[in-house]
């Protein structure tokens, strides 16, 4: 078994708004955690980035990393076989602002 | 050469695949497989000077996977710590050289990988090429083709790309991925982006390999053998493409006469089956259009209205400006200069179209068919900004030239 992280990488716009979108999107969520609660093993919505605080050198400085349109918003931490097995999962994802980016998690031993 | 090199190369060409994918079983491990399996291969020149045997394939195997045994247990914590994902083989298999030549086209074929890594993965551990040979096949530097090899199998280990065979709700798309390189690999081959020949036989030579083996592999595959059928179809035409002063013939000027007849046969028996899946596919499509310039008798009797038609499906299943543009000539042809023209009009808009040679070429040869040579003198002029062939830059060159 190995763990991938599932990266959310949406329009913040898009959750701001409110609306029937997110209020679906935040629906398919919940839908998504139960359907894939065995493989999940962890997972959380950050808030928007205006509320980030970035440390670079040291040096602190207000907003994200990096300025872009599609930032990071959230992730789900699960377990799978193979990747094949994580994409299918990913697939499932909800973001209707943007799009995920799956990654393998290091193991050190 | 003599008779022990030549069962070698001969065995390098038709079982490379075989031998290497049956030795990542046991080494888990692509780079350590390949290692042995040309060692294998080197030791093959000394020991079958007194015969070759019975089973090349076999003794290569055996010769590679035990060097790979032996490498294992020497240097057991040395290994990598991250195996392939190999799932174990079926129950109740004969063969102790299991034939895992899909699964090593499935991981060289993953979707997770960048098309350009799994073309190269392609070629190196399917086609047996070396990371020279594979750099100069897509002109880029050996370091930079080694680098894009290492970072492929690097992430195929770390992200676990799997190597087997997907399951059957997985197979369609993971065909098409698979496809889809050895189109890549076929076209590149047929006519070079750029240089000095129109063609590059090498390629068209390890497409058209690839496609038999998984004809083999997967005879069942109405996609499969549309691709098939594709290849043998397009490159039938091959000795005529270009004349004897090294200048672009077009279908019009081509002798059939020369055309691979045996290929022709091949091909046609394989799009008939590929028809037969409903809906047709791209590749079956595309071949069929290919099959009725194939049998017709001439360059006058081409069935234009048929080969619209096909174009007609083909835009159903795979919509796309390069076959709208491909139509417009057809439609032009079925139908007169003038028609063909307003057919290619709407796609001056198509941005994917606006660095595409073969529009301008199009729309200079309605124009100069239709008299208007001042309008087909600018097509010429911008066709040539935009091709990099030699041989399709001295056919427009000539076509400027001859014009009134």
């Amino acid at each position: 078994m190995a763990q991938y992280l599932v990266l959310l990488y949406e329009d913040e716009a898009g959750w701001q708004a409110g609306g029937p979108a997110a209020e679906a999107g935040l629906k398919a969520h919940k839908e998504f955690a139960q359907k894939h609660g065995d493989v999940l093993r962890g997972g959380n919505a950050l808030q928007p980035t205006s509320t980030a605080t970035t440390i670079r050198d040291g040096v602190v400085t207000d907003g994200p990393f990096a300025e872009t349109k599609e930032a990071l918003g959230g992730f789900y931490l699960i377990e799978a076989d193979d990747l094949d097995q994580a994409l299918a999962v990913a697939k499932d994802v909800p973001a209707p602002f943007g799009g995920v980016e799956v990654r393998p998690i290091m193991t050190f031993d | 050469m003599s008779a022990a090199a030549a069962a070698v190369a001969d065995a390098h060409r038709r079982e490379w695949a075989r031998v290497l994918a049956a030795t990542v079983r046991v080494t888990r491990d692509l780079d350590l497989a390949e290692e042995c399996v040309q060692d294998a291969y080197a030791r093959a020149l000394t020991a079958w000077q007194d015969g070759v045997p019975a089973n090349p394939a076999a003794w290569l195997t055996t010769t590679a996977r035990r060097r790979a045994l032996d490498e294992l247990r020497r240097s057991a914590t040395l290994r990598s710590k991250l195996p392939l994902l190999v799932e174990p083989a079926p129950a109740g298999e004969p063969s102790p050289f299991p034939d895992d030549r899909l699964r090593l086209v499935f991981t060289c074929c993953h979707p997770a990988l960048a098309m350009e890594a799994q073309v190269a993965l392609t070629l190196r551990l399917l086609c047996g090429l070396t990371t020279a040979d594979v750099a100069r096949a897509f002109l880029v530097p050996e370091t930079t083709m080694a680098a894009r090899l290492t970072r492929a199998k690097k992430k195929i280990a770390a992200a676990r790309i799997p190597y087997r065979v997907p399951p059957p709700s997985e197979l369609p798309h993971r065909v098409h991925a698979v496809l889809a390189v050895v189109h890549v690999l076929f076209t590149t081959g047929h006519t070079a982006a750029t240089g000095p020949s129109l063609r590059r036989p090498d390629l068209v030579e390890r497409a058209l390999d690839l496609a038999r083996m998984l004809r083999l592999l997967l005879p069942a595959d109405a996609d499969v053998a549309g691709l098939l059928a594709l290849i043998l179809l397009t490159d039938a035409r091959r000795e005529t493409r270009v004349g004897p002063d090294g200048r672009l013939l077009l279908l019009e000027e081509q002798d059939r006469a020369r055309w691979d007849r045996s290929a022709i046969t091949e091909g046609v028996a394989l799009v008939r089956e590929a028809l037969r899946h409903r809906p047709p596919g791209r590749f079956a499509l595309q071949a069929a259009i290919a099959a009725v310039h194939a049998e017709a008798p001439s360059w006058r009797e081409t069935d234009w209205r048929e080969i619209v038609a096909l174009y007609d499906l083909l835009r159903d299943r795979w919509p796309s400006p390069v076959v709208e543009l491909n139509r417009a000539v057809a439609v032009g042809l079925a139908e007169g200069p003038a028609v063909g023209l307003a057919a290619l009009e709407p796609l001056g808009r198509e941005p994917q179209l606006a660095r595409y040679g073969y529009l301008a070429a199009a729309r200079a040869d309605f124009l100069r068919r239709l008299g208007r040579a001042e309008e087909a003198r600018l097509a010429y002029q911008e066709a040539l900004v935009l091709t990099d062939n030699d041989v399709e830059r001295r056919f427009l060159a000539e076509r400027l030239a001859g014009l009134a």
